[in-house]
């Protein structure tokens, strides 16, 4: 059978609207706001979640990088200061609109997509979605052939070339192996918000606003009925987690 | 055609020669081990008791760490008995400055066994050797 978009739009349909009847068959006295509470880490992750970014373009400084800083530090992501093959999880981008000069900077990582690229090509299994829309690289089963970095269209993933030391506990990583932005799943796991969200709240700049796009209301969910967002390479039909405003 | 030994019974047929000699070898490893090469010395650990009985620990450590590892990593179950960062926590020791030593140095937890045992380590290419602060493992 193919699978065309009517078939999977079809599918997604069946697949919430059986949600939907096993959420209203719960017993009287349970009450749903539980189930998109955030989970506890000794829960295993439920696809009643689906943890995403808004970008907020029009708040993202130019020339400030607190975000990139901040996955570096949580991350331990050290280089050997040569920036066309050390890791990079988040990256700046500039862009300018040649007619008019107008200047846009924005922040790209891994946009955890539902239907992500690296995870089809993947050949171990390595690559792949956690059921609540995270994106992740199983290190133990990558065997680092690099077709995921071929296949991601947001250029996410990085390779590590070399030996690494210094290792963070909650952030294991060693030559061999694909890897990327993790949203800090170590950290969602714990009920806290990714590094870079943190940071740019510091810094003021609110232009990241970490969440459950599951969800009707919280800061995420107000924030994206608010406004117009739109997805990079929404052409592409990979629904990505992470949804920019103002580009 | 096989040397013959003064005190060694000749054996002719060749399955019998081979069993007498890896009975030989065998007995040679069980008598040399003791005489030759010292047991590893492991360092006193942090906690009181370990999250199992020593003995399955020796044998069965990896099958626990294996299966935590794919719960937390694809489930995102973290809150485990069974975490390697939980093994370096109590078994990392201290340098005479305090500093931790990681548990791939010589002598120390992990790799004095893997030594004796002659059994490799990949864990610690990509995990951390030591705990994770010096501060938040107050002894």
């Amino acid at each position: 059978m193919t699978d065309s978009p009517k078939a999977r739009t079809r599918r997604e349909f069946l697949g919430r609207a059986s949600t939907g009847a096993a959420l209203l068959a719960l017993a009287p006295g349970v009450r749903l706001v539980e189930l998109v509470a955030a989970k506890g880490d000794d829960q295993p992750a439920s696809a009643l979640q689906r943890w995403g970014l808004l970008v907020d373009v029009n708040r993202c400084a130019s020339g400030c990088d607190a975000c990139v800083s901040a996955c570096v530090e949580e991350h331990g992501l050290t280089g050997n200061d040569r920036p066309e093959s050390d890791a990079q999880w988040i990256r700046k981008v500039d862009l300018v609109d040649k007619q008019s000069g107008h200047e846009l900077s924005l922040p790209v990582m891994c946009q955890h997509c539902e239907n992500p690229p690296c995870v089809d090509v993947c050949p171990t299994g390595a690559s792949f979605r956690r059921a609540d829309g995270i994106v992740l690289v199983d290190k133990h089963i990558c065997i680092g052939c690099r077709y995921c970095m071929m296949a991601c269209p947001y250029k996410a993933r990085s390779f590590i070339h070399e030996d690494v030391s210094g290792q963070k506990t909650h952030s294991p990583r060693g030559k061999g192996t694909v890897e990327g932005c993790t949203l800090c799943v170590h950290r969602i796991d714990r009920d806290q918000q990714p590094a870079c969200v943190v940071a740019c709240t510091g810094q003021g700049h609110g232009a990241l606003v970490f969440g459950d796009l599951n969800e009707r209301t919280g800061p995420l969910a107000g924030a994206l009925q608010a406004a117009p967002n739109r997805q990079l390479r929404s052409d592409l039909g990979l629904n990505t987690g992470v949804r920019y405003r103002g580009l | 055609m096989a040397e013959v030994y003064p005190g060694v019974p000749t054996v002719h047929s060749s399955p019998a020669r081979w069993l007498l000699a890896v009975l030989a070898v065998m007995l040679l490893a069980l008598s040399g081990a003791q005489a030759d090469v010292a047991r590893p010395q492991i360092p006193p650990a942090r906690g009181e008791q370990c999250v199992e009985p020593i003995e399955i620990m020796r044998r069965d450590h990896f099958e626990f760490l294996r299966h935590q590892r794919d719960q937390a990593m694809h489930l995102g179950v973290r809150a485990l008995r069974h975490s390697l960062a939980g093994c370096i926590d109590c078994h990392a020791s201290r340098d005479a400055q305090g500093q931790f030593l990681p548990v791939t140095a010589q002598g120390q937890f992990c790799q004095g066994c893997h030594a004796y045992t002659a059994v490799k380590i990949d864990c610690f290419s990509c995990h951390a050797s030591v705990p994770e602060s010096l501060a938040s493992h107050a002894p």
